[in-house]
């Protein structure tokens, strides 16, 4: 927790301080009210009805600024609670940004998405509610203790005890429920993450007639919540019937003892009330603080998780060159070999290409054989485990990543769009694009017919996973995300999978005349897509097996005959 | 302008809409809620009494060295008993109000997750193209939380401030009664208070609520398309999309906090009030010799007691206030409306031959705007069908509808001659062994999702697989069946799909749907994939959809669609020599423009 506060701002620090200072003045005040009593009970026993009425004006004017000043400290509060809770969302989620996929799988999402919120609310509300606690409840503790030290020893040893089991049970409880709230945050990460998989299942769900068994999944996780809850709810209620008991059950004990004592004449009746007022006033306090014990372990374990994020080490960042004079899109690979960050097998191994400026590479593989993998080591998703990639010349860690990142168009195998209108989708592909930018986009991504009989037209709004459009146009509305951007390099991997052939061979066709000058780069498992590239690269098991035109791999290379007949007849290969 | 779907928010709902919800759920414990009230009562009660009896030594000590007489320490060690077997009790039934109303809220809390939970899977498809993932997690998590938190502490300090109010009142009335009178305008005023400062600070509560909600959105979506947002350098744009919300939630957070928190000073200062004009009252009541000064004294007291359950109040306001307006978005949620029920609906279909017939489909997914237009295909028992056309076409919508994820708007489907509709859904979809075009899968092992809502021993599992073909690809993942998916799926997309297909052989269902099943799938597994299947669903007839035309090469009857009509049909060999558009379609994967 104590680590968070670093991330308060100039400014708060210095609310912070003024509002200690407030609260500080107001506990005078509400002190000073009560104080004019005993002018009051003077002037009662002299008859002086001025006197009462001076005293009356005093304790009213006391009330009226005490107003004043909560109101202020309350405002002062509000913001910095909330303004908190806003830095260090803003941070947790600029953290997240960062991460490289490694990071991000280390946490799961739901996990990050959990600790994003939850757990910021969690720390906001703690903090909201309990900074004036914190301030007036031991000072108030702290005066009343230094009075009672000065007077009766006997009963001083009373309230010390008494003190002590408080503080003895605080301890305990804590120690006992810190850890179940550890529990409590992972089970809402779980809840979190089965209602989500719910939701992206939603079909799946309902084609298998599954729900019971997702819903029981999510029962399970739910009711372990429950439990773990009411359990650490059970333990903190113990905080405060048991404090209000002690506070009783002491000044009972006091002015009991104190009637023995009174009667051996060790002290006086006098010191008995004002004694039993003063030990009030601790447990009083103490009473205050476990409103804030019971709140303070779970904002703790929050607080822990949140840190948890804000120090992890991002290990992909950008590199120190400076960028090359020539942007010209070539890309080399030199003994590259790379694993898993968790795995322990290579899943590549001994890559060596070298793609020239404008030129057009496919790769083609069986399943799982690496091609995805390969390219994300281009835009610096993952980084080589030995070897070197090489972009127009300068090793990609070099590069600062958004300038590596800018020069790379990149469509994923798995179509990734907002939820927003088409529009933005593809302002994300150049922020600066205009009207025509984006007809032009969609008209080489074979995407213009489509969105033009869309009444919205460019406005239609996709719902979250584009769940309202098709496959095919989803993946073209990605196609047309990533040209927009008029990129260098072009990767596509296996991005013309949901597309029909004629479709698919009109977007390559136009493609191949547009870019001319672009290193472009094609996954894919249809000879159809990738016969006319400049290269073909056959990967097998992480490993090249071939290389080189679709004419030479059907010559030499085996795996790629197989791959080749088991789409189209030996004559239609010769025919076309 | 924001980015996306903005909330609707503070659409004015009333209050007591909610708060009569949220005492549906109360009731159903309402004998262990009135046993915590009653314990309550009763513990402040005796509470209470303690305190006038430790008053009563204190006065016997007073009176005692006033007249300057020996204590009676037979009374004091009495009342001394009495009241710590009064406090004792109070401490129990304290901590067992606080248990019974800790376990019934938690119940609660446990039944409204549980209940959104199964209201996401009896919603239709049609409401998620509206809503953000986020947005509806957030309810289930932030805003159940704040139920969660609130109730209980809320039930509690209500009835121990009211009871310590009358308490404290009566013990008043004993002293002095216009006294208590002037004590007593402090509730119609603090009432007044509470009023108008709620009125004032509900809506930004709910506002918050909203707001939080929208920032759950935002992390949930811009976090699931973390590569696209490193691909594209996007991290400044969403930063900003995620700071206008974050600011959002503060604006909101800040006001309804300061809002509600304006309660306390108000009620303190009309406790002060009442504090200033009784001790006033008093004064003058003493010197008049109306009353005695320890009474005066006393009852001071006694109003300050009537005071701080007061200030309580005005917290417990806050409380109340933010339990609002989380159960009114629960609320809002579960009450969403549902799929039409279908508990009438019996039809079933034994021996299932899987004969299929559309019969005049209309259907749009904006009822303006039909998609499929009368649409009528016969499947007889055991064919293998293929769907092909453009994208866009309707292949899936079509696909869709019979498994009825969407009703239609005209027409039937009838699967052995009984409409679907005349089946509940659970039954139309078991008749499918289904593999759609979004690859999804759960975390857990492999074995866990392939034998996803089946009961099926290992060794079956692993034969299915073998025959499938599959087998192969999964015994070389690290940990083979054992493998460990995560939430993000380390595995390849045609991995994915793979075990999409294996999943589906396991439910041995009547028919098979495939739609771009093997997509991402390289040709040559995908060829053996199709051999197995093709032995493994002899006599049950399939829909297959794919653009890979080597994929539907030997189906017995291909359907070319095109703009949600059937411009074709026939075998492969029959189209091609037809000349048509399928034939267009096939020969375009070999042309060199
Ligand atoms: N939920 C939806 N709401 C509104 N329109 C939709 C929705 N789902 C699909 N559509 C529209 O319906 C049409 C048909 O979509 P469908 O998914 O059936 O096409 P498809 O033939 O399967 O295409 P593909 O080959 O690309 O998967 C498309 O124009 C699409 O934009
Ligand atoms: N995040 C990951 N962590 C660990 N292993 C992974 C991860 N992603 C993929 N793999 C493994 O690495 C291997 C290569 O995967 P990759 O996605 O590169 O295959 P691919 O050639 O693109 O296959 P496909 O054609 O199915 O898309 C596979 O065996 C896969 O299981
Ligand atoms: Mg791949």
């Amino acid at each position: 927790m104590l680590k968070l506060l670093k991330y308060f701002s100039l400014a708060q620090w210095i609310g912070l301080i003024v509002m200690l200072g407030l609260i500080f003045l107001q506990t005078q005040i509400t002190m000073a009210i009560p104080g004019q009593l005993g002018t009051i009970i003077n002037a009662v026993t002299d008859g002086q009805r001025d006197v009462i009425w001076k005293s009356g004006g005093i304790m009213f004017a006391l009330a009226i600024s005490e107003v004043f000043v909560i109101i202020i400290i309350n405002y002062l509060s509000s913001h910095i609670g909330s303004g908190f809770a806003k830095t260090l969302r803003h941070k947790t989620f600029e953290k997240v940004q960062q991460f490289s996929m490694d990071e991000i799988s280390g946490f799961s999402t739901a996990s990050l998405i959990t600790r994003c919120t939850n757990d910021i609310q969690n720390v906001q509300m703690t903090i909201t509610m309990s900074l004036r606690m914190l301030v007036t409840a031991p000072l108030m503790a702290i005066s009343a203790i230094l009075k009672i030290l000065q007077s009766d020893k006997q009963l001083s040893l009373i309230t010390m005890i008494a003190l002590f089991v408080l503080v003895a049970l605080i301890i305990t409880c804590v120690t006992i429920v810190v850890p179940k709230f550890k529990h409590i945050q992972k089970y809402t990460d779980d809840i979190n993450m089965l209602a989500r998989e719910n939701l992206t299942g939603l079909r799946v769900i309902r084609a298998f007639n599954t729900e019971d068994e997702e819903e029981e999944k999510f029962d399970n996780t739910n009711k372990s919540l429950t439990h773990t809850q009411k359990v650490v709810e059970n333990v903190m209620n113990l905080l405060f019937p048991t404090m209000n008991f002690l506070n009783k059950t002491l000044s009972l004990v006091i002015v009991w003892v104190g009637s023995y004592l009174i009667a051996r004449n060790t002290i006086d009746i006098g010191t008995v009330t004002t004694f039993s007022q003063y030990s009030v006033h601790i447990l009083m306090s103490f009473l205050t603080l476990s409103m804030v014990f019971v709140m303070i372990p779970r904002a703790l374990v929050s607080a822990n998780r949140i840190n948890e994020v804000l120090q992890t080490q991002v290990k992909i960042r950008s590199g120190t060159g400076k960028t090359p004079a020539v942007a010209d899109g070539s890309i080399t690979f030199s003994d590259v070999s790379f694993a898993y960050p968790h795995g322990d097998e290579n899943v590549l191994e001994n890559i060596n290409l070298d793609i020239k400026p404008g030129e057009t590479w496919a790769f083609i593989g069986s399943t799982g054989s690496g091609k995805s993998t390969l390219i994300n080591l281009i835009p610096r998703f993952f980084d080589v485990s030995t070897g070197k990639i090489l972009v127009d010349g300068m090793d990609v860690r070099d590069y600062n990543l958004k300038e590596l990142r800018n020069k790379i168009g990149y469509i994923s195998q798995k179509t990734l769009l907002f939820s927003g209108s088409i529009r933005e989708n593809l302002l994300d592909g150049n922020p600066d694009a205009t009207e025509e930018d984006m007809w032009e986009a969609l008209r080489i991504a074979q995407a213009k017919d489509f969105v033009e009989t869309l009444d919205e037209g460019l406005d239609y709004n996709l719902s979250q996973g584009s769940t309202n459009v098709s496959g095919g146009q989803k993946q073209r509305l990605s196609i047309a995300r990533a040209l927009i951007k008029k990129p260098e390099i072009l990767i596509f991997d296996d991005s013309f999978s949901a597309l029909d052939f004629k479709t698919d061979q009109e977007l390559r066709s136009t493609l191949s005349t547009l870019l001319d000058s672009t290193t472009t780069i094609i996954v894919g498992q249809r000879i159809g897509t990738i016969m006319n590239s400049d290269r073909i690269v056959v990967l097998d098991d992480g490993k090249i097996v071939g290389m080189g035109t679709h004419k030479e791999l059907l010559k030499n290379c085996p795996v790629y005959q197989q791959i080749a007949y088991s789409q189209i007849s030996k004559e239609e290969l010769d025919n076309a | 302008m924001p980015r996306g779907r903005v909330n609707q928010v503070s659409k004015a709902r009333d209050f007591k809409k909610s708060f009569r919800d949220l005492l549906k759920y109360l009731k159903a414990y309402k004998w262990a809620v009135l046993l915590a009230v009653c314990l309550i009562v009763v513990g402040t009660v005796l509470f209470m009494l303690a305190t006038r009896l430790v008053g009563d030594i204190t006065n016997e000590l007073q009176t005692a060295s006033d007249d300057e007489r020996a204590i009676n320490f037979a009374l004091v060690t009495k009342n001394a008993l009495i009241a710590l077997s009064f406090l004792i009790t109070n401490y129990v039934f304290n901590y067992s109000s606080f248990v019974i109303m800790t376990i019934v809220s938690q119940n609660i809390t446990y039944r409204l997750r549980k209940e959104i939970s199964e209201k996401i899977n009896r919603l239709p498809l049609s409401f998620y193209d509206h809503e953000s993932f986020g947005d509806i997690l957030s309810r289930i998590t932030n805003d159940v939380d704040i139920t969660a938190n609130n109730l209980s502490s809320v039930v509690n300090q209500t009835f121990q401030s009211i009871t310590m109010i009358i308490s404290a009142v009566v013990l008043m009335f004993t002293i002095n009664v216009p006294m208590t009178f002037v004590t007593f305008c402090c509730i119609p005023l603090s009432l007044l208070i509470v009023l108008l400062v709620v009125r004032f600070s509900q809506k930004y509560f709910r506002i918050q609520q909203n707001a939080l909600g929208t920032v759950n959105g935002k992390i949930e979506e811009i976090f699931t398309n973390h590569t696209i947002v490193k691909a594209y350098n996007l991290e400044p744009r969403t930063m900003s999309d995620f700071d206008t919300s974050n600011n959002e939630l503060y604006n909101a957070a800040w006001k309804s906090q300061f809002y509600s928190g304006i309660m306390n000073p108000l009620f303190g200062l009309v406790g002060n009030l009442a504090y200033i004009t009784c001790a006033l009252m008093g004064a003058f009541y003493a010197i008049d010799k109306v009353l005695l000064i320890g009474d005066v004294q006393v009852f001071i007291t006694s109003v300050r007691n009537f005071n701080q359950p007061l200030s309580n109040i005005s917290s417990i306001s806050a409380s109340v206030q933010n339990l609002m307006a989380a159960n009114e978005r629960i609320m809002d949620f579960l009450g969403a409306s549902e799929e039409d029920p279908e508990d009438d609906k019996t039809a079933t279909i034994e021996n299932v031959k899987g004969s299929v017939e559309f019969d005049h489909v209309v259907f749009g997914y904006d009822p303006n705007v039909p998609i499929i237009h009368d649409f009528s295909a016969k499947v007889t028992p055991g064919q293998k069908v293929a769907i092909v056309g453009p994208t866009g076409a309707g292949k899936t919508t079509l696909i869709s509808l019979l498994m009825r994820f969407y009703d239609i708007q005209s027409g039937d489907i009838r699967v052995d001659g009984v409409s679907i509709y005349d089946m509940k859904r659970s039954t139309v979809r078991d008749l499918f062994g289904m593999v759609l075009q979004d690859t999804w899968l759960f975390r857990g092992t492999i074995r866990e999702n392939l034998t996803y809502g089946k009961e099926i021993s290992d060794k079956e599992l692993e034969h299915i697989c073998k025959e499938a073909k599959i087998d192969h690809m999964i015994k070389s993942l690290p940990g083979g069946y054992n493998m460990e998916l995560t939430e993000d799926s380390s595995i390849s997309q045609g991995q994915k799909q793979l075990l999409t297909i294996a999943r589906a052989m396991v439910q041995n269902s009547p028919m098979l749907i495939l739609d771009e099943a093997t997509s991402n799938v390289d040709t040559r597994t995908e060829e053996l994939i199709q051999e197995a299947m093709d032995r493994l669903t002899v006599g049950r007839t399939s829909f297959v959809i794919a653009h890979r035309l080597s994929t539907i090469k030997n189906a017995d009857l291909i359907l070319v669609l095109r703009d949600g009509n059937i411009v074709e049909q026939g075998t492969h060999a029959g189209l091609l020599s037809a000349g048509g558009f399928y034939s267009d379609l096939y020969r375009s994967q070999f042309e060199n423009k």
